[in-house]
């Protein structure tokens, strides 16, 4: 069996540690037997939507998502529409996040449009949300570290990913944290939040393979330093926020 | 000198004095009290000072280039003052000052030489007029205290817009984020760069922070990537490029026991330190050195006597067994120490120590970024400590570290103790440790009795 992923824009959304979770895809995959491969799509570059089952799309500084907003406003923008359209799953993080909501509004100046395939609005905010983040999903607790300024609110399309225990989330308001909406999922969580939330890490899996293997099942894996891991981060949370 | 500044001078020395009596190094405190009572502290001493203010700057290399200038200036004859503690805030440029000072305020020294935090920067060449500002480069470090690095970029050049024409900038032409600092500065910009043609990969790094020209947004070129995005660079859209170095390294021969360097335009220099970013460190101090019309044969003789500081490489004898203390803290920073042990070849026995402070940075996702995958078919055997050894651990086995190749030891003691009881006798273990996880281990190194006080340093 093979899964082949796809990295967004690796040099220009790739902020702090988020290439931890296209190594954490493709690790679970491979320790699973799975033949992963991934591809990296630079902008500039043609989206080719039939290839990857399974996009990762990190946070960028302004620069890089300018760059990137203008290359998905072509060609390849449509390219990842059909993409995820004919059931490709997709985590995105932070500015991926925002991307692919309807429109960024800065502070001043004209809304960015995205991409609109998750059913969510980010308006520019005046607080920056930094800290250790951790929130409950139906299939598990989330653990990450958030640092944002962008507040993100959901439409009616889309659920969210989990609920606020400790940290800001979205907006700092509702106490939602990320998104879901089919295959689509976006998170605050920056950097490597995959290697520490194995349950989000297969479900992804779990998704992508479907797209050409049908329905399969993921063999269990040793987890005990994930969750050694994701224990010493919860207590962090708890106690040093 | 004020009333207010010998005021704030002779509370700082109280703090600092009532610190040492009761056994604490002090090297930040009391500079916090002194800026509390008189703000322009810095200023006045500084003021005093014959051969002025050096500032070094940027995400990697302050300290060991701070040091190698300090050794420069003394090769020269000069005195200087010196915050070699890796206290790089303002406080800490107050407290070497005032530890250097008299009751009346009038120095030892005649030359200040300040590592300063690249977040700080903009602020503290405010507080006092420097004649030379040297940055080195600027990386991903930190994001939850420094945020993006185009941001730090902006705010350092504002900042040198508004100095003094008199100020000389030092500044790395290879690495396109510092190369471009000194664009609105009135006074004159010395740039400084390697041209080894044999140094450096034709691909870019994947955890490169400036892919794109700062001037135009297009893709940058690279004929040569030595480190992150620092290199020989242009952009091919709108012809920007790396600027002509007027201090310049033609050829770079690195060997086990240190590097030579062939400076362009004739002379060599020998640096008892491996490692290319060493290299760069070292044609930094070159270049101030030059900057302040200090001799090359100086120069020469001051580097090749140069140690390295706590954490920078530097070897501590424990029971017949070497420890190699490598401060680690960043992406960039990993790669070029993980890039060196493998050039020393060899398998490794490692120390690995990750914290999570404010010093550290809370947030551990830089983890990721750090090219764990090139070091880990090298490690025999890892010893994993700190607040978050669970991380750090997690991030050596997705880098394919067997499991039953690394231990999670914790506290610092016990820590130190398996790998040094687990090192051959005559063996080396390497200890890549994170800022406050290197100050504990260097503490529990002294309760153990391996090495001194930390603040006789």
């Amino acid at each position: 069996m093979d899964l082949r992923i796809c990295h967004l824009y690796p040099d220009l959304m790739c902020i702090y540690g988020d290439r931890g979770n296209v190594i954490a895809l493709a690790q679970r995959a491979r320790w699973r037997g799975i033949d992963a491969q991934v591809r990296e799509l630079r902008e500039g570059e043609a989206l080719d939507p039939d290839w990857a089952d399974l996009y990762f799309f990190g946070g960028g500084q302004d620069l890089g998502q300018d760059v990137v907003s203008r290359d998905l406003q072509g060609a390849n923008g449509e390219a990842l529409r059909r993409a995820l359209a004919s059931s490709a799953a997709i985590l995105s993080v932070c500015g991926g996040y925002q991307l692919l909501g309807h429109e960024y509004v800065p502070a001043d100046g004209p809304a960015i449009p995205g991409l609109g395939l998750l059913d969510v609005t980010t308006r520019a905010g005046k607080l920056r949300f930094v800290g250790n983040l951790l929130a409950e999903a139906p299939q598990g607790t989330l653990i990450g570290f958030e640092n944002h300024s962008g507040c993100t609110y959901l439409g009616p399309q889309a659920r969210p990913l989990a609920r606020v225990v400790v940290g800001h989330g979205n907006n700092g308001e509702d106490r939602t944290e990320g998104a879901v909406q089919g295959r689509i999922v976006g998170t605050y969580c920056h950097g490597s939040v995959l290697p520490k939330n194995p349950w989000l890490a297969d479900m992804l899996l779990l998704w992508a393979l479907e797209r050409r293997h049908g329905a399969v099942r993921l063999d269990p894996l040793d987890d005990t330093m994930e969750l050694a891991a994701r224990r010493a981060a919860a207590e962090v949370a708890r106690t040093r926020p | 000198m004020t009333l207010r500044t010998l005021t704030a001078l002779a509370a700082g020395k109280a703090v600092r004095a009532g610190l040492q009596a009761i056994g604490r190094g002090g090297t930040a405190l009391p500079g916090l009290v002194a800026l509390a009572l008189d703000p322009e502290v810095i200023g006045h001493l500084s003021a005093r000072l014959a051969h002025g203010v050096v500032l070094v700057s940027g995400t990697n290399g302050k300290t060991t280039t701070s040091r190698m200038f300090a050794e420069i200036a003394r090769a020269a004859g000069w005195t200087p003052v010196h915050n070699r503690s890796g206290s790089n805030l303002e406080r800490g440029i107050a407290a070497a000052l005032l530890a250097d000072a008299d009751v009346a305020g009038r120095l030892r020294a005649d030359v200040g030489i300040f590592e300063v935090d690249e977040a700080s920067l903009a602020r503290v060449v405010t507080r006092l007029e420097p004649r030379v500002v040297l940055v080195a480069n600027l990386f991903r470090d930190q994001l939850d205290r420094y945020f993006e690095v185009d941001q730090l970029a902006r705010r350092i050049a504002d900042a040198f817009a508004r100095l003094s024409p008199a100020t000389l900038l030092v500044l790395n032409a290879d690495d396109p984020l510092v190369a471009r600092l000194g664009d609105r500065h009135r006074g004159r910009v010395v740039f400084f760069g390697v041209d080894d043609p044999l140094v450096g990969g034709r691909v870019a790094q994947s955890i490169s922070d400036a892919t794109h020209c700062p001037r135009c947004s297009s893709r940058l070129a690279y004929a040569r990537v030595v480190l992150a995005h620092v290199g020989e660079w242009s952009c091919p859209s709108c012809g920007l490029a790396r600027p002509a170095r007027d201090v310049s390294v033609a050829r770079i021969a690195l060997g086990r026991d240190g590097t030579r360097l062939e400076l362009a335009g004739g002379g060599e220099m020998k640096v008892p330190l491996d490692g290319l970013y060493n290299a760069y460190n070292a044609v930094a101090a070159i270049a101030v050195a030059r900057c302040l019309g200090i001799d090359d044969a100086t120069v020469s003789r001051a580097l090749a006597a140069f140690r390295p500081a706590f954490g920078r490489l530097e070897v501590v004898e424990a029971d017949g067994r070497r420890l190699r203390i490598v401060l680690v803290k960043n992406p960039a920073g990993s790669n070029a120490a993980i890039g060196a042990l493998l050039e020393r070849g060899g398998r490794l026995r490692v120390l690995a120590a990750l914290n999570d402070r404010d010093a550290d940075g809370r947030d551990v996702s830089w983890i990721w970024d750090a090219d764990f995958e090139a070091l880990v078919p090298s490690i025999e055997h890892a010893v994993v400590t700190g607040l978050r050894a669970a991380d750090l651990a997690l991030r050596l086995k997705y880098a394919g570290l067997p499991v039953s190749d690394m231990e999670v030891v914790d506290g610092w003691r016990a820590a130190l103790r398996h790998a040094i009881d687990t090192t051959p006798a005559d063996g080396e273990t390497v200890v890549l440790a994170t800022y406050t996880a290197m100050l504990a281990l260097r503490g529990a190194l002294a309760e153990m009795g391996y090495v001194g006080r930390f603040w006789e340093d």
